[in-house]
């Protein structure tokens, strides 16, 4: 894969600002997203981490120098920043339900060569139900069809938001599986509230509290203090937020 | 009160004032009305675009203030000219005295206007967006094909129905009282502002503006749009039909055009034209487009446009082409309508909205 | 009985003409949220246009009718494509906005019509066997029915394949269902935009050589009253919905053909009244998506 120079990273953020409906919702956010492995976006509810990704995306209004390996992406439409390999797990998943599985795989493939082998054998039960509609999908599996619609292409950069939200535990460990083999091929920005999940997957934490972001660093640093949790995301330990 | 406010007031008393006199004077602008103003045709003219000023104002009230896009409103404005036509012709006993037949007459159809308002509201308010769009057509295509099909030879089908002058106060009737129907015109606008204002500033106007632009957090602190929304339907919906009353007098009678939907597009046109933002862009739009509409037609007639060759004799002899023409046109160009003008001359050409190719998804 | 059968013929004849002008308003609205004002005009100058053609090569057979319904598809595919490509898509995503203009396009290309062919409708000359009737069950059907029906349905098989087997037919249904979704996949929505436009400006042209045939002639209005009921057959099947479109489009049309003959010609009263009552019991229509 032709990545970036090692230290330079895949995202970087600056004075983000974003709007909806005229209303702020992004404040002056900056942040970095390191070309390898998994960083979180935590915080509590509602202080923007999904305004923030839409932002990136263009899929709300929004100002400020956004950067993807260095080139400026601020400007572009939603469909070209997806083109140049930023895939997007949306929250509440937006599985297109009147679609079977393989439409919905169908559709989202960019690549000329997509990567059919490797969504079959990280989501086996997809297999099986490639003509069923996804609407008609539990929770977990429409999950499975989200990751799978963003993994079927070679990506520089997964935005993947609230992945096991609302899931069962057993479903949750298969979701947290399937994102650690992504984070192979991969750097993901992942917004998650189970901090399990967050201790197990990223190595590096950026907080956001009322728009801004509050803290930036090691994930496990982060974690291991407890005061900080409960200032920053309003929990005492990872089991009380799993 | 302010002093700008004051000021305000005492330019509206004076435009008023300016235009009630104008029956006493012959001021005469060529190529915008046909006549000097003393002339019973160009009063007619101007009665008729205070008129439809005065609906597109109630129009306005609906769509500016509280964001119903309702494409019924011709309903309404038929309801008061059929209205107070048919009763006039049905009911007068031979007894009473003319006046008083005149009067109840009008009350009546006032009744019946508010009747019809409230069912429709009622039924149509149950629904939002486009779906109520639709709901208040279907009613007013129903009021529309009623009024062809001549039930009881009642509304007198497609050639419309004459006003029966018997019980009308003799001051109203004839073409030598044209100034008199403009005076009654130029009420019947006084009044509906009035209302409207009244309306807007209320209690009720201030929250059926908070719902037009966030329904859900006005349903949060606990107040029910449906009832505010009825409320504002329903008095736009009775001064059109006060308005129609207005027309029937100056018309002599009533055409099944005013039922159409096509009509109330032409009063969406209007209050586009005019300005949405602003209530004395409703007016605006209403006189200036009945007057383009009156003279376009004239020009349509005119040696010069017979004389141009057929690429350009076709469009320009057709009114409401030039019209349709120029509404695409200030959609796309002129957000703010013609109220919208002044703002932009004062702070420079806004910003449009960046080429398609820039611009974001949501 | 063949009263009956009469009605039910000449009902899905009609309805042939609603769902070829609501499939493309219905397509249009469910993709992009633009309620189509304009869609009669796309129908009206694609029948004045196959009309003129026609007449001009083979007037009153059957090569003068293939030619008319020709030039009436390629017609109103074009003037469709350059509404959405001049006017409609600098309003992106202002959906009152878009609205309006339609609604302006509407009123200026009707009265153009008006000065440009007259007021008054112009009667067409049709290949004899349209003008005669076929006897079903002791019923006398006009031919022209048959004519209708099959087109309809032709335009439907066209377009359900065309939405299930090719990729843009997939980027329209997913389209129609969530939009941002659509992009967030790096899809250029924009693109099956003018597609849409295309597709329901063909099938509203074909729409329009065919009412011409329907009602023996041509006139500037011919759009305007077919609009009113497509409308309304839309919204009562559900806004994005094609199934919905035709299953409405037939039911209106026959509902409306039996109130003409048992109640007294109160037809268009009788669908008025069939819209409110399904907007007030199930607001979405027949088969929309939930709101």
């Amino acid at each position: 894969m032709s990545g970036p120079v090692a230290d330079e990273p895949i995202l970087s953020v600056r004075n983000l600002y974003g709007r909806i409906a005229g209303q702020q919702v992004v404040e002056d956010v900056s942040f970095d997203v390191p070309a390898t492995g998994v960083t979180a976006l935590l915080g509590r509810n509602g202080v923007g981490k999904t305004s923030t990704i839409k932002s990136i995306l263009g899929l709300i209004d929004r100002t400020g120098e956004i950067r993807l390996a260095g080139e400026r992406i601020d400007r572009a439409p939603t469909h070209r920043i997806v083109q140049r390999g930023v895939a997007y797990v949306p929250e509440d998943r937006e599985v297109f339900g009147s679609l079977t599985v393989a439409e919905n795989l169908r559709l989202a493939e960019r690549d000329r060569s997509p990567r059919r082998e490797l969504v079959a054998s990280l989501f086996p039960d997809l297999e099986a139900r490639r003509e069923q509609r996804a609407g008609t999908l539990s929770g977990g599996q429409q999950q499975m069809v989200s990751l799978a619609r963003a993994l079927v292409n070679e990506n520089r950069l997964l935005l993947v938001d609230e992945p096991t939200k609302g899931l069962a535990p057993r479903i949750v460990d298969e979701v947290a599986d399937a994102l650690a083999e992504a984070a192979r091929t991969a750097p993901i920005l992942l917004v998650e509230q189970n901090l399990l999940v967050v201790r197990r997957l990223a190595e590096r934490v950026v907080v956001l509290s009322s728009g801004r972001v509050v803290f930036t660093g090691s994930a496990a640093e982060l974690l291991d203090d407890h005061d900080r949790v409960q200032r920053f995301l309003g929990v005492h330990d990872e089991r009380e937020a799993a | 009160m302010t002093a700008k406010s004051l000021r305000l007031v005492i330019g509206g008393i004076l435009l008023v004032v300016a235009l009630a006199v104008l029956p006493l004077l012959a001021i005469d602008i060529p190529g915008v009305l046909p006549g000097p103003t003393y002339t019973p045709g160009t009063l007619q003219l101007l009665a008729f675009a205070l008129l439809i000023a005065a609906l597109a104002l109630t129009y306005r009230m609906m769509f500016g203030l509280a964001g119903l896009l309702s494409f019924g409103h011709a309903l309404f404005f038929a309801a008061g000219a059929y209205g107070l036509a048919m009763t006039l012709e049905a009911f007068g006993p031979a007894e009473w005295p003319s006046a008083l037949v005149f009067t109840v007459s009008i009350a009546v159809t006032l009744v019946l206007g508010f009747v019809l308002a409230a069912t429709v509201g009622a039924l149509a308010l149950r629904v939002t967006g486009i779906s109520f769009a639709m709901v208040t057509l279907a009613f007013a295509q129903a009021g529309s094909v009623l009024i062809r099909r001549n039930p009881g030879s009642a509304t007198g089908g497609d050639e419309g129905l004459a006003l029966d002058t018997s019980n009308v106060p003799p001051e109203l009737v004839g073409v030598v009282d044209t100034r008199n129907l403009y005076w009654v015109a130029l009420g019947i606008l006084v009044l509906v502002y009035l209302i409207v204002l009244w309306v807007e500033k209320s209690r009720a106007g201030h929250v059926a503006e908070a719902i037009r632009e966030n329904e859900l957090r006005v349903r949060v602190i606990g107040l029910r749009p449906y009832n505010v929304k009825l409320l504002v339907f329903i008095a736009a919906s009775v001064l059109a039909s006060v308005a129609g009353m207005g027309y029937l007098l100056l018309q002599s009678g009533a055409a099944p055009r005013i039922a159409t939907a096509d009509f109330t597009l032409t009063l969406l046109v209007i209050v586009v034209l005019g300005g949405v933002g602003a209530r004395w862009g409703a007016i605006v739009g209403g006189i200036v487009y009945t007057l383009l509409d009156q003279r376009l037609t004239a020009l349509a007639g005119s040696d010069a446009i017979a004389a141009l060759p057929d690429i350009l004799r076709v469009p320009l002899s057709e009114p409401l082409f030039i019209l349709g023409t120029l509404f695409v046109l200030v959609v796309l160009f002129l957000p703010g309508g013609i109220a919208g003008l002044p703002a932009r001359i004062t702070t420079g050409r806004k910003q449009h909205p960046a080429e398609p190719e820039e611009t974001v998804d949501a | 009985m063949d009263t009956l059968i009469l009605l039910v013929i000449t009902g899905l004849g009609l309805g042939a003409l609603y769902f070829l002008v609501a499939s493309g308003l219905s397509l249009i609205y469910g993709l992009m949220g633009v309620l189509n004002f304009a869609h009669g005009a796309f129908l009206t100058i694609a029948a004045f246009l196959g009309w003129e053609a026609g007449r001009r090569i083979s007037d009153g057979t059957w090569t003068g009718l293939v030619i008319s319904a020709l030039v009436g598809i390629l017609v109103g595919a074009t003037v469709a494509v350059l509404t959405e490509v001049l006017i409609i898509r600098r309003l992106y995503e202002r959906h009152i906005e878009q609205a309006l203009v339609t609604v302006g396009i509407s009123l200026a290309a009707v009265a153009l019509f008006e000065g440009i062919w007259g007021t008054d409708p112009i009667y067409t000359d049709r290949p004899a066997w349209l003008t005669q009737t076929t006897e079903i069950l002791g019923a006398r059907i006009p031919n022209d029915r048959f004519v209708l029906i099959a087109c309809a349905a032709l335009v439907l098989g066209g377009i359900v394949l065309f939405l299930r087997k090719t990729r843009y037919g997939l980027i329209i249904r997913a389209g129609v269902e969530n939009r941002h979704m659509v992009t967030a996949l790096g899809i250029d929505v924009r693109r099956s935009f003018t597609l849409v436009f295309a597709i329901g400006g063909a099938a509203a042209g074909l729409g329009g050589v065919l009412a011409s045939v329907y009602y023996g002639y041509v006139s500037a209005h011919l759009g305007s009253v077919l609009l009113i009921f497509a409308f309304i057959v839309t919204v009562i099947g559900g806004l994005g919905s094609l199934t919905g479109a035709a299953i409405a489009s037939v039911l209106v049309a026959v509902l409306q053909q039996f109130a003409n003959f048992y109640l007294g010609g109160t037809g268009d009263l009788v669908v008025v009244v069939l819209l409110a009552a399904v907007l007030l019991i199930r607001p979405r229509g027949l088969m929309g998506k939930a709101a």
